[in-house]
């Protein structure tokens, strides 16, 4: 376990890995830290066939030990009531693979592993929420937080002024799904399947998801056997989760994206700036994405913050084509009317 | 994933009768899911809810389909007429070129997903699971395939390849 030492300069690159050959793949494009779960509801990638076992984790971690990347373990998911057990096991296989440091969400998980393990690495996950300088120290002071992860609606402006009131590193999305509505506080898969994602894990459970096709090629997919949406023939489509659903309004009889558009975040052209304003690292989405996403996306970024530490303008490949609809955005870090 | 929309065709011998396709196709077929099944035992853990599910894979262009069970103690995948597909759990329709850089991980499920390249039916668990597992491999089940086959296996890889303009 890495000690009170900074990861890095500016310009971390974060990159998700669903499964060791992806966390291979990751390295291998240039992460300078990858990030991963369990296979359990101990983190918010829950999904089938996906994550990694302990065994899995401590070859992985020794893998990219070996090449000089870092591995974290997200332990961010929230436990139930009296539930302590998994997620304390979770935090006690991670210590023993030697991960770097713990993605964390719920206040108990943290003070479990702050006082179990006072040298473990803390960084705040997403779902915390945290998004005022008065938030973000309280997890500092209290349980030791070295870095925080922005929600995802904060502007430029707005991230410089909490860098200046803050005690640690800030990491920020910059690039994959975008479904943010209140990060950690969503209950809208809960309200419809039964499950939950901030306590099991998983945001529209892939067993309560169909995709229905028709003969004249439109597409409907359905949650727990209610239709989200449906995607007219060759029409771009998203994830099947309530936040990018299509629903019919008095107002809008026709349907329209009432929460979110199915749309990815990219904010390639906005990597100087978030430096700048002094984020540490940056975070790419998409655990549940294939080794062919992370090699394209980890390999852009890696490029393009190599130019702009070289003093030059990012080169960042065209990755729309891997995005969500076919569709990115900048969301709020461009401007907070951006929805 | 963006050259997926412009694939060229597969070109397929129309008269050669379907059922003697999939005959001459069993053994090879046979081999490469035995190889992969030997050489990557852990990718059955991912999948291991499914391994008496049966899946369709269905390549748009040709007359056939592939039917896999990925059983670790009897692997299954052979060829099926289009028109006879067995009875399956969930079901996988794309061009075989698309398919193709899937399993040889050039191209990126969600991504096909989204442009409506690829389209699924059936058990989406079944699907998403398989999936997982398939990418949990270094290097490329399409390799391992090709390799299997020596020199004429390769070549017929790398034509395949070229062809959807990925070398
Ligand atoms: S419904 Fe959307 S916002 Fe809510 S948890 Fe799922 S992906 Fe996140």
């Amino acid at each position: 376990m890495t000690g009170a030492e900074d990861f890095s300069a500016a310009g971390e690159l974060v990159c998700p890995a669903g499964t060791p050959a992806a966390l291979r793949t990751a390295v291998e494009a240039g992460a300078d830290t990858v990030y991963c779960g369990l296979r359990n509801a101990t983190n918010a990638r829950n999904f089938p066939g996906l994550n990694f076992t302990p065994e899995e984790l401590q070859a992985s971690v020794a893998f990219a030990h070996a090449r000089g990347a870092k591995v974290l373990l997200a332990v961010n998911t929230y436990p139930p009531a009296g539930q302590l057990a998994l997620w304390h096991e979770a935090a006690a296989i991670g210590m023993r693979a030697g991960v770097d440091a713990f993605i964390v969400a719920d206040m108990g998980v943290a003070r479990h592993i702050a006082e179990t393990w006072p040298r473990a690495r803390l960084h705040l996950s997403v779902q915390a929420a945290a998004s005022s300088p008065e938030a973000i120290r309280y997890y500092c002071t209290h349980f030791g937080v070295r870095r925080v992860v922005l929600p995802r609606i904060l502007t430029i402006p707005e991230i410089r002024a909490i860098r200046r009131e803050i005690p640690c590193e800030i990491e920020t999305f910059v690039f994959g799904n975008h479904g943010l509505m209140v990060e950690g506080r969503c209950s809208l898969t809960n309200w419809l399947t039964g499950q939950s994602t901030n306590l099991d894990g998983v945001c529209s459970p892939a067993a309560e998801v169909t995709f229905e096709r028709a003969d004249d090629g439109t597409m409907r997919s359905c949650l727990s056997g209610f239709t989200i949406d449906r995607f007219a023939a060759g029409e771009t489509a998203g994830y099947p989760t309530i936040c990018k659903g299509r629903y019919a309004a008095p107002h809008r009889p026709e349907g329209y994206y009432a929460f979110e558009e199915p749309v990815s975040l990219n904010l390639g052209r906005l990597l100087p700036e978030l430096m700048a304003a002094g984020v540490h690292a940056f975070k790419i989405e998409g655990r549940q994405r294939s080794k062919s996403y992370v090699r394209q996306v980890v390999g852009a970024f890696r490029r393009a913050v190599d130019s702009i530490r070289s003093g030059h303008d990012p080169d960042l490949a065209d990755l729309v084509a891997l995005t969500e609809g076919q569709k990115e955005t900048q969301g709020a870090f461009q401007t907070k009317k951006w929805r | 994933m963006t050259a997926t929309k412009t694939l060229a065709p597969i070109p397929f011998p129309p008269l050669l009768p379907v059922g003697l396709v999939c005959t001459v196709l069993r053994p090879v077929l046979d081999r490469i899911v035995r190889r992969i099944a030997a050489r990557h035992p852990e990718i059955f853990a991912r999948v291991a809810p499914y391994e008496r599910s049966d899946f369709v894979i269905v390549p748009q262009e040709l007359p056939f389909a592939l039917h896999l069970r990925p059983d670790p103690e009897a692997p299954l995948l052979r060829a099926v007429p289009r028109n006879r597909l067995p009875p399956h759990e969930a079901r996988i329709e794309g061009r075989f070129l698309l398919l193709l850089s899937l399993v040889d991980g050039e191209s990126d499920g969600d991504a096909a997903f989204f442009s409506r390249d690829l389209t699924i039916s059936g058990n989406t668990e079944a699907v998403v699971s398989l999936r997982n597992a398939l990418d949990d491999m270094d290097g490329s089940v399409a390799q391992e395939a090709a390799d299997l086959f020596g020199p004429p296996g390769r070549a017929i890889l790398a034509a395949l390849r070229r062809r959807s303009g990925r070398q």
